[in-house]
């Protein structure tokens, strides 16, 4: 370096100087013999794709707006069946829940009293399928109504509990998934058929109904997903279709002293895998706000419902996916766009 | 190091820009092609690089076949091959050390290395001093001896000019052509399209001439069979 400044200082005409400079290019060694040659390649890989990544970078930062613009349409895209998923997979996970709660309940005649209630508990323990039976006592009802349902002034205001004793009978737990069992129809039959039994409840179809309702919505929504995916696609597709016609020039000028098909198409790729990224950040940041925005609803719903419905939140595994499935579909955008429009570029 | 052999070029709708042509460029060697315009010049050149193939005929390149070479050998081809343009063809929003970088930077070397060949390169064109302006505010002269510096910035046995001198003034074409001379004085096989007779003459290189895509005269020969009488 010292030499190459050094001679160009006491430059005495062109001539000479070209001469010298021709003199120490051809001393030049042509590669260091000391790395083996593989490992020099493998080196030279690795650069190329850090210039290429570092070039990309610096593309995205000279035009924030447009970057982001791209970024916020796949972003939100990105972020509708993320977030109808996040909201859809909790409620999946108490249906299930509550599969195994079922219960029947047994309201008894109104001029039962708690002592026959007792009893009547007591047998109904002793009954096959059966796991468990809890009296809830009409003084009992009457105090858990007046807590949680707001009937407070209303209850104040009769003379009398118009409440039924009721048992909560617990069948023995059938296979997940499976439909009521033979075991479960006999008891509700023998259950009905009791003397003491005003009316019998199993709540079992509801639920089903509700099963069958979110089937219906995850189906929905995954098609959802699939259509905005494919979205996602033609908008890097399109983002890169122009920003590889904008370097056309560049594109032929490198073809022409020898760069290869893989080293143009490499800051492109890069630029979908960038785009694809930073629309799943911000899909992600979406989906939390909105999330965020729901909470408090969705905890007063589930109050109400006296549930312990857990906060719907994106997990960490959920962030993951949501930001490499952007990152995925971006670089997936940009093979197809860089496929169908690299190959024109010829140079003349 | 450049060998044709009885090459055709045809384009398709019928246009013959060469018509079996024959001629040979030893290692080391200089020479002019000229022509009127549409003589075929730009078409030789394309052949050489690959950027059209021939219809017919075997061109030898370095001691590679052409018709036998695939498409993804192109670009290692076009590497050991040093290309300048009339239009100087230079990334204009990039500097000039970034234009002269660019065959290092596809050939994957270090950032040291392409310091070092790139300010030799420009040092060579006498340029050192302008390595972080952009194209654009160089003069013609200068962007043209941008090209220079990148074509041979990677050290290429062969450079080819498509009519380096073709927008600038006699005076300035005399020095890029000088240039030129000096690169072939240091075993730089260089072959220059030019229509300029009158600059090629005054530097007595070897001439070839073509006519409709065939080769009309060639000083080499021409001087070979006057030296036999």
């Amino acid at each position: 370096m010292k030499n190459l400044f050094g001679s160009s200082r006491r430059r005495t005409g062109a001539t000479l100087v070209a001469r010298e400079s021709l003199q120490r290019l051809s001393e030049q060694p042509e590669a260091r013999p000391s790395a083996p040659a593989s490992r020099r390649r493998f080196g030279a890989f690795i650069l190329l794709h850090l210039q290429a990544f570092v070039a990309t970078l610096g593309q995205l930062s000279r035009t924030p707006i447009a970057t982001l613009m791209t970024a916020a349409v796949i972003g939100i895209a990105l972020a509708l069946p993320a977030g109808l998923y996040a909201v859809l997979s909790p409620i999946q996970a108490h249906s299930t829940q509550w599969h195994d709660e079922r219960q029947m309940s047994v309201f008894l005649k109104p001029g039962i009293s708690d002592a026959q209630a007792s009893s009547l508990a007591g047998r109904l323990r002793t009954l096959p399928g059966v796991s468990q039976v809890k009296l809830i006592s009409r003084s009992q009802g009457l105090e858990e109504m007046r807590k949680q349902s707001g009937f407070a002034e209303a209850l104040a205001m009769l003379d009398e509990n118009p409440l039924p004793a009721l048992l909560v009978v617990y069948p023995t737990p059938s296979p997940a998934g499976t439909s009521p069992a033979q075991a479960v129809t006999e008891l509700l039959t023998t259950l009905r058929a009791l003397p003491e039994a005003d009316a019998v409840q199993f709540d079992m179809q509801w639920l089903q109904r509700l099963e069958a309702i979110l089937r219906v919505v995850e189906r929905g929504v995954t098609l959802l997903a699939g259509l905005l995916a494919l979205g996602v696609l033609l908008i890097v597709s399109n983002t890169l279709r122009l920003a590889i016609l904008n370097r056309r020039e560049e594109i032929e000028i490198i073809k022409l002293i020898g760069a290869t098909d893989a080293f143009i198409r490499r800051p492109f790729l890069y630029l979908g895998l960038g785009y694809g990224l930073l629309g799943g950040v911000i899909a992600w940041v979406l989906v939390t706000l909105a999330l965020g925005l729901l909470r408090g609803p969705i905890e007063q719903l589930a109050r109400l419902y006296s549930s312990d419905f857990q906060l719907i939140h994106l997990s960490l595994t959920g962030s993951l996916v949501l930001v490499s499935l952007g990152g995925a579909l971006g670089l997936f955008g940009a093979l197809l766009a860089v496929h169908r429009h690299l190959a024109a570029i010829e140079p003349t | 190091m450049i060998h044709f052999h009885q090459v055709s070029k045809r384009y398709p709708g019928g246009y013959e820009a060469l018509n079996r042509l024959d001629f040979e460029l030893q290692r080391g060697e200089m020479a002019f092609l000229t022509g009127h315009s549409g003589a075929g010049k730009s078409t030789v050149l394309k052949l050489i690089t690959l950027l059209e193939r021939a219809s017919s005929g075997q061109i030898i390149v370095n001691g590679q076949n052409l018709s036998a070479l695939g498409n993804r050998r192109i670009p290692y081809l076009r590497r050991s091959i040093g290309m300048v343009f009339q239009s100087h063809r230079l990334l204009n929003d990039h500097t000039v050390f970034d234009n002269v970088a660019l065959p290092l930077v596809i050939a994957g070397l270090g950032a040291a290395e392409i310091g070092r060949r790139v300010r030799a390169a420009l040092d060579k064109v006498g340029l050192l001093n302008k390595e972080k302006l952009y194209p654009l505010v160089l003069s013609g002269g200068e962007q043209q001896r941008v090209g220079i510096a990148r074509a041979v910035v990677n050290k290429p046995p062969l450079l080819l000019a498509d009519e380096p001198t073709g927008n600038l003034d006699p005076e300035l074409s005399r020095e890029i052509m000088k240039l030129f001379q000096q690169f072939n004085q240091f075993g730089v096989t260089v072959l220059i399209a030019s229509h300029d007779v009158s600059l090629i003459e005054s530097l007595s290189q070897r001439m070839l001439t073509l006519k409709n895509g065939r080769l009309t005269s060639d000083s080499k020969a021409h001087e070979e069979s006057l030296r036999q009488q």
